[in-house]
């Protein structure tokens, strides 16, 4: 029994070590081919619109539902103690440092990761990246390295316009049972925050969409054959993009807090 | 086609021609299974080999190898006078440029049309930059293999051939020296597969090139094969034309010739 037992922890342990170590090839490939000649600037403008322009009213919609959330939630509690008017303060807060970047790093997720899994995955078990490398082209330089910049560049805009949209939607939320106007919520809004809150947690999003489009490239690229895997992809696109998301929010904040506080 | 060109396509090769691919005990294993066990062949300029044999047996990882897109376990392998495993990433790129690969499938860019499809070599290998140089390319190659119309189609909207006419134009756009075939007839009624197998002949008649054609189709076989090369668990069992082959007591190569 403890045989049988070591022997597949054994077996697990080295196909971690080989996901561990093709990775780090990945990252390698990826790294080269930043800096080659021939960067692919059309694909590179096509992924920026297909995950930016193509995310936009979902990201909108969620970034104006958690403002508009967390005002209901917060405003009566905070009524209670008499410290109503610290509703835009904490909102401001919490949106932009915390809760606006890990909540549309995870939509984007859900969104762009698996579809760059699924894509590439695709194009893997239907023979096309194949048929681009026999081609002498550069299946990375034209595949990942513009859809993981593109998710690097794109997610902190994202993040950065869904946390205005949450501050709006916090101002709806208050003005459902008080009248407060936009000025003075977006005045009061921005005089809680620092840059010591909005600079880090912006840099933390660019890792964010690095996570999301390398992961998304990996998993897609490394599918297996059969049509199965296409979907494999994807969905592990999806489960481990976000567990890096998380990983990387709670070293971000340890570094914030050493770094600011 | 005619039986005058199927007799004229039946020669053995020179003695003496130009060797463009030979490899030399070659193997490949995928874990505990043996897939190449000793392969060894040579391919002649001008010349079309069909490889022949049961699925499974290792004819599409041959051909993979002979492209870098696996890596051999043992043996030689030299392409165009150069050793495979010893080229450096640069190098390996440039010799693929002269070597085309039809996939089974066609492997068509899903998201981009025929056209774009077509420029996509030509832009990314011979740096062309030129629209109205590629668009010539382009119509050339498509006229080539009878698809001008398809220009600005997607390849959903194309059939099985219409796909493998279109993948056999992006792999003549770079003007290979060799060209290998996954199975071109693969799944196609009678009457395409005989017109893709006409088309194999006619290309390598118009661009001169030399070719390994892995099938299962002996119709197709007999149009396009100078020699025919049989392959059974790993190993080339018997190498011969058409008609050597088709005499053959040997019961699992007579078999294809039923």
């Amino acid at each position: 029994m403890l045989t049988v037992m070591a022997s597949a922890l054994t077996s697990a342990f080295n196909k971690y070590l080989e996901m561990v170590g093709e990775q780090v090839v990945f990252t390698g490939q990826f790294a080269r081919n930043i800096f080659r000649d021939g960067f692919e600037w059309g694909e590179f403008l096509r992924q920026c619109f297909i995950v930016g322009y193509r995310s936009i009213s979902l990201v909108a919609i969620t970034g104006f539902i958690i403002g508009f959330v967390l005002t209901l939630q917060t405003q009566p509690t905070l009524k209670d103690f008499g410290a109503e008017s610290y509703v835009p303060g904490m909102v401001s807060i919490s949106i932009v440092r915390e809760i606006g970047p890990v909540i549309i790093a995870l939509i984007c997720t859900g969104k762009v990761a698996s579809s760059i899994g699924a894509e590439l995955g695709s194009m893997k078990v239907t023979e096309q990246i194949a048929a681009m490398e026999v081609s002498s082209a550069n299946p990375v330089q034209y595949l990942v390295v513009t859809r993981v910049l593109a998710c690097t560049v794109m997610v902190p805009l994202l993040t950065i316009m869904a946390d205005a949209l949450a501050l709006l939607g916090g101002w709806v939320g208050v003005n459902i049972q008080d009248h407060v106007s936009i000025v003075l919520f977006f005045r009061k809004s921005f005089n809680a925050l620092h840059f010591s809150d909005l600079i880090p947690s912006v840099i933390k999003t660019f890792f964010f969409g690095y996570a999301i489009g390398f992961v998304g490239c990996y998993k897609g690229y490394h599918a297996s054959r059969g049509t199965e895997s296409v979907g494999r992809a994807a969905n592990s696109a999806v489960v481990s993009a976000s567990l890096w998301i998380i990983l990387i929010d709670a070293i971000a904040v340890q570094i914030t807090n050493l770094v600011y506080y | 086609m005619n039986d005058t060109l199927v007799q004229e396509k039946a020669r053995p090769p020179v003695a003496g021609d130009d060797v463009v691919i030979r490899i030399e005990h070659l193997k490949k294993a995928f874990g505990d299974n043996e897939v190449l066990k000793d392969i060894s062949l040579e391919l002649h300029r001008g010349e079309n080999i069909v490889v022949l044999g049961r699925s499974g047996q290792g004819k599409s990882v041959t051909i993979q190898c002979v492209a870098g897109l696996l890596e051999p376990d043992e043996g030689n392998l030299e392409v165009l006078g150069k050793e495979v495993k010893e080229l450096s990433e640069d190098e390996l790129k440039e010799l693929r440029s002269k070597l085309g690969f039809l996939f089974q499938s066609g492997a068509l860019y899903d998201s981009m049309t025929v056209r774009e499809n077509l420029m996509f070599p030509l832009t990314r290998v011979l740096k062309m930059k030129d629209e109205a140089e590629m668009e010539k390319w382009v119509t050339d190659v498509l006229e080539s293999v009878g698809l001008e119309e398809a220009i600005d189609k997607y390849p959903a909207d194309l059939s099985g051939g219409m796909r493998k006419r279109v993948g056999l134009a992006r792999t003549l756009i770079l003007r290979p020296e060799i060209i290998l075939y996954d199975e071109p007839t693969t799944g196609l009624d009678p009457i395409t597969s005989r017109e893709i197998s006409e088309l194999i002949v006619k290309l390598q008649e118009k661009y001169k090139t030399s070719s390994i054609i892995i099938t299962h189709d002996m119709a197709c076989a007999r149009i396009v094969a100078d020699r025919i090369a049989v392959m059974n668990e790993g190993a080339f069992i018997a190498t011969g034309t058409y008609d050597e082959l088709s005499k053959s007591p040997d019961e699992l190569i007579n078999n294809f010739f039923k």
